[in-house]
């Protein structure tokens, strides 16, 4: 039986570190980078005595995720202890939510071959992220550094609603999407601030029941995880094909062999003896901050493409890469307030713009931009009426982004006005044709594809500054087309 | 009358009055310490340096006439659960030996700003886990009013240190009955105050929903004036509750007229001390005649109290001991090959027998599969139990009860009856499951001049009427100005 006769059944836990400035516990600093163990204090370092403070943005963060993803957020959640031993895991024990998470039951809605598809949310919780162990084999010694000890997570798991990894790639790329938008995380997956494990399973097509699904760790990359799971999906196959049964298991990617390997068995699964953190009350969270959370919520990737393609009339392509970032997104409908051909905007957003931001390496990004929407929508006027071309104007635009000089200011500087006067180009158009009497009559004798002998020939006189459309439009006159 | 003889309000007088020096007084404990303590064996590590230090920076405050506390310059001790920063603090166990915290708990700040010197770490149980102080890994304390016999526990070097007046007095910890059972088995005033009056921040965790630090003090108003300087709400401590501390001196000789104090059928029980039972009844009798009312009340769930302690505790404990790994501080087996074997052979070596069985028992109850019939029980009971008290206080205002069921026992008597050591708080406990306080005063002796303790339970928060129920007994009796003999 092929693989295509099952189905696969696929479930994710995204681990999506909070943008907070501070850890969930204490006071010490989230930025990554830092000399190791540089950004701890007795708290985050599990020394004896120390009690846990919540972060009250922590809990802005998770209702604001919560809300954008529709779902309930409970009035009442419970911070539980799971515990383990690890050296990583300064206390012994992370501090989580377990069964009373903060926010339960929403969906994201995802872009499939057969069209749109709900993927249900089944939970969202708040958690303290471990820090980092290095093993050094060399000298048989590890390293920990705990700078990541008690970094704010959220957690949030959706349903077994994915049915190919292609679905799982495309829902981790719309969450993402959310969570930056919101300004929760910076979807950062090298860096380790979007983690996934992903819940695999196969079951012939037509049952209802589910496989016995696996659990693949440690994924950080849309690469890898499209690869892992198709792995894994053809591992399964390959195994019931035999005649043979999935274990329940936990099982790693191994990025280096392109093949995930058990990591540890039911047998070897850890009991995390969960129970309520004594040292945290109940969290209580009153309606008004619930109220005051869902006012500064920022409209979401997918409604913005949609409205993008009605208000603007864009095509689906130039929606997406325009709504790929808030940023971009809002200086796009900046300019649309002072240039109305909102699809040439767009091209000019995918084209020249792009360009100058890509060779800028980084340095320059759509919110240290140096000229302003309304300065954009200046030089594209100047196109449209025909006062420049339009590879002066992608110089003026170059020049524009490079020291913010404003578009009139660099067309005079530079004289690139194009001469849109009929009368003067037309004179300049009698000379040419005069001065080239043999030319004009083998054109009119049927060498039509000298026509561009005589625009270069009056480009020239001109300095290069004649109106294209004029001088075409004239020349073409005067040789009786 | 010696120097250390002097009860806390006393020494400040003086030290207000320009009578006496705290370096004089701390000097005086020194001394103190140097004659009794090698018999006692109180202390865990004597600060001579920081404690001289403080007096006299103390000493310079008083003179400038600007004094930091009433108790600016009397010099106490702590118990080793406290975070000291820079002074070594072990919890009496082996894991933490050479463990130099770099911080202070908010009491221990609190005391320092205060202008308490600070004469060093006292003895315990091992993790505050036992009744007598025999779980300490440095050895047991001795009780100064009998050298062969215990101080309770596990606030047991605590006591005896301030019994034996090497210092004015005290701060504990009691997770169930820890300042209160030491308190009556060495003379002394022990307050337990409700869960979340005074900060845990820095206080080495045992059973962290049941753990509260308290002051242990030879009179009531010294046990009052050490609960003021520690009773507020700390923003570090999120179980801290955010409730003003009254002044608890104002009203403490308002007397008992009028009070009903509440006699729980349930706490006296068969098999308790003949000489303990009768004395408390005295002091019942005594409470009458100071024109309080009797009234008899039930705690139903008294007797399933012991069951419920000893499933949560060690719940919590399990999980709050599991940082002692030996990866960031404290004990490491360096000698071990790989990290699983550092982790077995760090703990093995590391913890005493009474904490690897707290551990093993928490563990147990936790487990998948037993969570439900052990630990979420439990809870229940728990409720249970709360509810009791805030039954029997719609009827009273506080409840009257011996504190131990025995005076002191001789050290090693119940070292090998595991059941017997744990019923010794049988009494205390119910007050932590509940969270409200309780306090032991001084009601009497045994004939062999062993002191008996009075337990007062009060409702949330009211401490300062439980110290004016315990002060009008005071006045009425000498007890609590007799002194141990060592």
């Amino acid at each position: 039986m092929p693989l295509s006769d099952f189905q696969p059944v696929i479930g994710l836990e995204v681990h999506a570190q909070q943008l907070t400035k501070s850890k969930i516990f204490c006071g010490c600093s989230t930025e990554f980078g830092a000399e190791p163990n540089r950004n701890t204090c007795p708290v985050c370092l599990g020394m004896p005595g120390v009690l846990p403070v919540l972060n009250q943005r922590v809990v802005e963060f998770a209702i604001r995720t919560g809300l954008a993803l529709g779902c309930t957020i409970k009035k009442t959640s419970v911070w539980s202890r799971k515990n383990y031993f690890y050296p990583d895991l300064p206390k012994g024990y992370q501090i989580t939510q377990y069964d009373q998470p903060i926010c339960e039951w929403g969906s994201l809605t995802i872009d499939t071959p057969e069209g749109e598809k709900t993927i249900r949310i089944r939970r969202i919780h708040m958690e303290e992220d471990a820090g980092k162990s290095v093993h050094d084999a060399s000298v048989g010694e590890s390293l920990v550094d705990l700078n990541r000890a008690g970094v704010p997570l959220l957690e949030i798991v959706s349903e077994p609603d994915l049915r190919s990894a292609d679905e799982a790639v495309e829902y981790l790329k719309a969450l993402r999407d959310v969570l930056v938008y919101l300004g929760v995380n910076d979807g950062n997956m090298e860096e380790g601030s979007f983690r996934c494990d992903a819940n695999v399973s196969v079951m012939r097509k037509g049952e209802t029941k589910y496989g016995q699904r696996v659990e693949l760790k440690n994924i950080n990359s849309f690469r890898f995880i499209k690869q892992a799971i198709e792995y894994e999906i053809a591992r399964h196959v390959e195994v019931i094909e035999s005649g043979g049964k999935i274990d329940q298991e936990t099982r790693l990617w191994d990025t280096q062999r392109g093949e995930t390997r058990s990591m540890r068995s039911k047998e070897e699964a850890h009991d995390y003896r969960y129970f309520p953190e004594p040292d945290l009350p109940p969290l209580h969270i009153p309606d008004a901050l619930i109220d005051q959370v869902a006012q500064g919520l920022p409209e979401l990737p997918r409604p913005k493409l949609q409205r993008f393609m009605s208000q603007y009339g864009l095509p689906a392509y130039d929606a997406k890469l325009l709504c790929a970032e808030r940023p971009l997104a809002e200086f796009f409908e900046a300019c649309a307030q002072h240039s109305k051909d909102y699809k040439k905007l767009s091209n000019w957003f995918q084209g020249e713009l792009a360009r100058l931001l890509n060779e800028s390496g980084g340095t320059v990004g759509i919110s240290t931009l140096k000229f302003t929407p309304a300065q954009l929508g200046e030089l594209l006027t100047a196109v449209e009426k025909g006062t420049i071309s339009n590879n002066a104007a992608k110089d003026v635009l170059g020049e524009m982004f490079r020291t913010g000089k404003a578009p009139d200011a660099i067309i005079a500087e530079k004289g690139l006005a194009q001469v849109s006067d009929t009368g003067a180009v037309e004179a300049v158009v009698d000379e040419v044709l005069a001065k080239n009497a043999g030319e004009v009559e083998k054109y009119r004798a049927g060498k039509k594809q000298i026509f561009g002998f005589f625009v270069g020939q009056v480009m020239k006189a001109m300095k290069g500054k004649g109106n294209p459309t004029l001088v075409n439009e004239l020349l073409k006159k005067k040789l009786g087309d | 009358m010696a120097l250390t003889d002097l009860s806390m309000l006393e020494l400040a007088a003086k030290l207000a009055a320009g009578a006496l020096s705290s370096v004089e007084a701390t000097r005086a404990c020194l001394a103190r310490a140097a004659q009794v303590d090698g018999k006692v064996k109180a202390f865990l590590r004597l600060d001579e340096k920081g404690a001289l230090a403080a007096a006299e920076a103390s000493d310079a405050r008083r003179k400038a006439g600007n004094p930091a506390s009433p108790l600016d310059g009397v010099p106490i001790g702590l118990k080793d659960i406290f975070l000291t920063e820079g002074v070594e603090t072990t919890c009496a166990s082996r894991i933490l030996q050479g463990f130099i915290p770099p911080y202070d708990a908010t009491v221990v700040s609190l005391l320092k700003q205060a202008g308490l010197p600070i004469m060093g770490k006292l003895n315990m149980d091992e993790f505050a886990m036992g009744s007598s102080t025999e779980s300490s890994a440095y050895g047991p304390t001795h009780n100064p009013w009998a050298l062969d016999r215990t101080p309770g526990g596990s606030s047991g070097g605590s006591a005896a240190a301030v019994a034996a007046r090497e210092v004015f007095g005290a701060l504990g910890t009691d997770t169930g009955g820890s300042i209160r059972q030491p308190a009556a088995l060495t003379n002394l005033v022990g307050l337990k105050p409700t869960y979340g009056r005074v900060s845990r921040y820095g206080v080495i965790a045992f059973a962290s929903s049941l753990d509260q630090v308290g002051p242990m003090a030879r009179t009531v108003a010294d046990t009052a004036a050490l609960l003021q300087l520690i009773a507020r709400h700390d923003p570090l401590d999120s179980t801290s509750a955010p409730v003003e501390a009254p002044d608890y001196r104002e009203d403490l000789e308002g007397g008992v007229r009028g009070l009903k104090l509440g006699v729980p059928r349930e706490y006296f029980i068969d098999g308790m001390d003949p000489e303990v039972e009768a004395t408390v009844r005295e002091a019942l009798r005594d409470y009458e005649r100071m024109g309080a009312t009797l009234v008899e009340v039930s705690l139903p769930h008294t007797k399933y109290a012991l069951a419920t302690y000893y499933l949560l505790a060690p719940a919590e404990a399990s999980s709050n001991l599991a940082r002692y790994d030996g990866v960031r501080y404290g004990l490491r087996a360096k000698d071990a090959k790989g990290l699983r074997e550092m982790y077995g052979q760090t703990r093995e070596r590391g913890f005493g027998a009474e904490v690897k069985r707290r551990i093993m028992l928490g563990t147990y109850a936790l487990s998948a599969g037993y969570y439900d019939a052990y630990y979420l029980r439990a809870q229940k009971v728990r409720t249970l139990i709360r509810q009791d008290f805030s039954r029997a206080f719609e009827q009273v205002d506080a409840i009257l009860s011996p504190t131990s069921p025995v005076p002191a026992f001789k050290l090693g008597e119940k070292a090998d009856d595991l059941l017997a050591m744990y019923l010794m708080d049988v009494f205390t406990l119910p007050c932590n499951l509940a969270g409200i306080p309780g306090l032991s005063l001084p009601c009497g002796f045994t004939k062999s001049n062993l002191p008996i303790g009075l337990q007062i339970l009060g409702k949330p928060f009211d401490e300062a009427r439980m110290l004016r129920i315990a002060r009008a007994f005071e006045r009425e009796h000498d007890f609590t100005r007799r002194l141990a003999p060592v």
